[in-house]
């Protein structure tokens, strides 16, 4: 069970162990991780799962798709950044064990 | 229910191939949950050939409506094919050719709407908290105890304005002028509100006029976190063509004033008709922030949004074409009980209550719906420490519309603690 790691922005950890080919976001909103509100069930339509990859993972994570939806939402989200993703279109695999989400400044 | 009032309802008795749901008065009355809820069951994706409005598509479905939502290379939002109300915009009489950038398709829309959300963001709003909080405490120790008043008019419509007064830090005494031009934005004749479409062409260029007074001077100052000083000073908004400008304002002012006052008047409503529930905010005032979903979704203060198909395209098995007109129903979608447990009941502390679609989905979702949650919230917990009740004491007056689902009046009485 790979673990993904939210940072909040008061530095607060919260690890969670989860199945693989689990959404980073199903991952924070089962387990009530503040700032992460996933309003529209992880479709990609809403950017309430909005997360900083920490720098370390990017190569590992990705970046989104330029053009794509997930972008297309990023760029009204605040504090959107290149390292920016929504969790929902992370899905979690034993690759990404230990993978460091940070909740942006100010979200919810 | 008898079989024979069942059979009198014409909800359920109207053909299919006739029903037409655009009838502004089925909302006034509303009476409209029950034709919802047979196209939900019996035709999900309807389509009306005929009405006031012209043909149009009705999608009834929370999911159908997300597919749309998302699929904004395939529905287009464009005010000049329509934009974004079973009422085309920019058509014949009411035509005034204005743009805002809910009714834009990339990549012009991006730009627009990246000028103007640093203003609603929850860094500013942090800032705007205690302001709202203090303003609505004002509010609510002017009103007397015991004795019946207006809610719409005395504490949702005060509120709103002075939260849009204050996010375009526009000049404090005439803030009432944003409630007249929210209302005569979105008015037809038949509403009572103007008494023509050439009156409200002239209190739209009049809004426009005092705007621009307000734009040229912050042109001159340095740059501040109010909506309008951001428009002036952001390289995507600031060289607007007239119309564009007025269109933005209207949207603005549309967007922060009818849609979070009947989600106040609403949530007021929908605990004295759930007096469990009342029962249960008032012995944990904690469920405050979980109710404030429920009551956006229970309101659905914007009961739609329009789109037109810029290709052949399939709904819910039905082929849509080129040039057509869908009405995504999110007062219909928010009561489809495939995705919604028991979606006809209000419930404060509902399990996942903010999977709603009273704020869209897609780039075009609602830009300020942290500021809509914001004053719910801020409201409630100022009720709640002075008042053992908002008592509902008469019955609630509707707003005669397709597109704003809200009061005109709610008669009530507070009780002291």
């Amino acid at each position: 069970m790979p673990t993904v790691i939210f940072i909040e922005p008061d530095g607060a950890e919260y690890p969670i162990a989860v199945k693989s080919g689990t959404t980073a976001r199903d991952a924070a909103v089962n387990n009530g991780v503040p700032g992460i509100d996933g309003d529209c069930g992880g479709e990609c339509a809403c950017a309430t799962c909005h997360v900083h990859v920490d720098a370390a993972w990017m190569s590992r994570a990705g970046m989104a798709e330029p053009g794509g939806m997930e972008a297309n939402l990023l760029q009204f989200a605040e504090g959107s950044t290149e390292n920016s993703r929504l969790a929902c279109q992370i899905t979690m695999t034993d690759d990404l064990d230990g993978l460091m989400l940070r909740i942006p400044d100010g979200q919810h | 229910m008898t079989t024979d009032t069942l059979t009198r309802d014409p909800a359920s008795t109207v053909p299919l191939s006739q029903m037409d749901v655009s009838d502004p008065k089925l909302f006034q009355s509303d009476t409209i949950g029950s034709y919802f809820t047979r196209l939900r069951r019996e035709d999900p994706v309807h389509y009306c050939p005929e009405s006031a409005y012209g043909p149009y598509w009705s999608v009834t479905k929370f999911n159908d409506i997300m597919q749309v939502e998302v699929n904004h290379q395939t529905f287009s939002s464009e005010a000049k094919l329509g934009g974004i109300t079973l009422q085309d915009m920019q058509s014949g009489e009411a035509s005034l050719e204005l743009e805002m950038f809910i009714a834009m398709d990339p990549p012009k829309h991006d730009a627009q709407r990246k000028a103007v959300s640093p203003a609603v963001a929850p860094s500013n709003l942090v800032l705007l908290e205690p302001i709202i909080r203090e303003r609505a405490g004002l509010i609510l120790d002017s009103l007397p105890v015991g004795e019946e008043i207006d809610w719409v008019d005395r504490v949702s419509i005060e509120l709103t304005t002075m939260t849009l007064a204050t996010l375009f830090d526009f000049p404090w005494e005439e803030r009432r002028k944003l409630t007249r031009w929210s209302d005569v934005a979105t008015a037809t004749p038949e509403t009572g509100v103007v008494s023509s479409f050439e009156q409200r062409r002239e209190e739209l260029l009049e809004c426009a006029q005092y705007f621009k007074g307000l734009w040229d001077k912050r042109a001159n100052e340095p740059p501040k976190p109010d909506l309008i000083s951001m428009m002036v000073h952001s390289p995507a908004t600031r060289d607007m063509p007239y119309l564009e400008f007025l269109g933005n304002l209207i949207l603005l002012i549309v967007g922060g004033n009818d849609t979070t006052r009947n989600s106040i008047s609403g949530g007021v409503l929908a605990l004295n008709q759930n007096p469990a529930e009342y029962r249960k905010l008032m012995a944990d005032p904690g469920l405050i922030p979980k109710m404030i979903p429920e009551i956006i979704r229970w309101q659905t203060p914007l009961t739609h949004m329009r789109r037109t198909a810029l290709m052949d395209a399939e709904i819910g098995g039905k082929k849509i074409r080129k040039g057509d007109k869908v009405v995504m129903w999110y007062l219909s979608g928010n009561r489809d009980d495939e995705v919604i447990d028991r979606p006809n009941e209000f419930i404060i502390d509902r399990p996942n209550s903010r999977h709603h679609l009273s704020f869209g989905f897609g780039v075009h979702r609602c830009m300020g719906n942290r500021v809509a949650e914001l004053q719910l919230r801020i409201i409630w917990e100022e009720i709640l420490k002075r008042f053992s009740k908002v008592e509902v004491v008469g019955a609630p007056e509707r707003t005669l519309s397709n597109f704003i689902r809200g009061f005109t009046r709610l008669p009530v009485k507070l009780r002291g603690h």
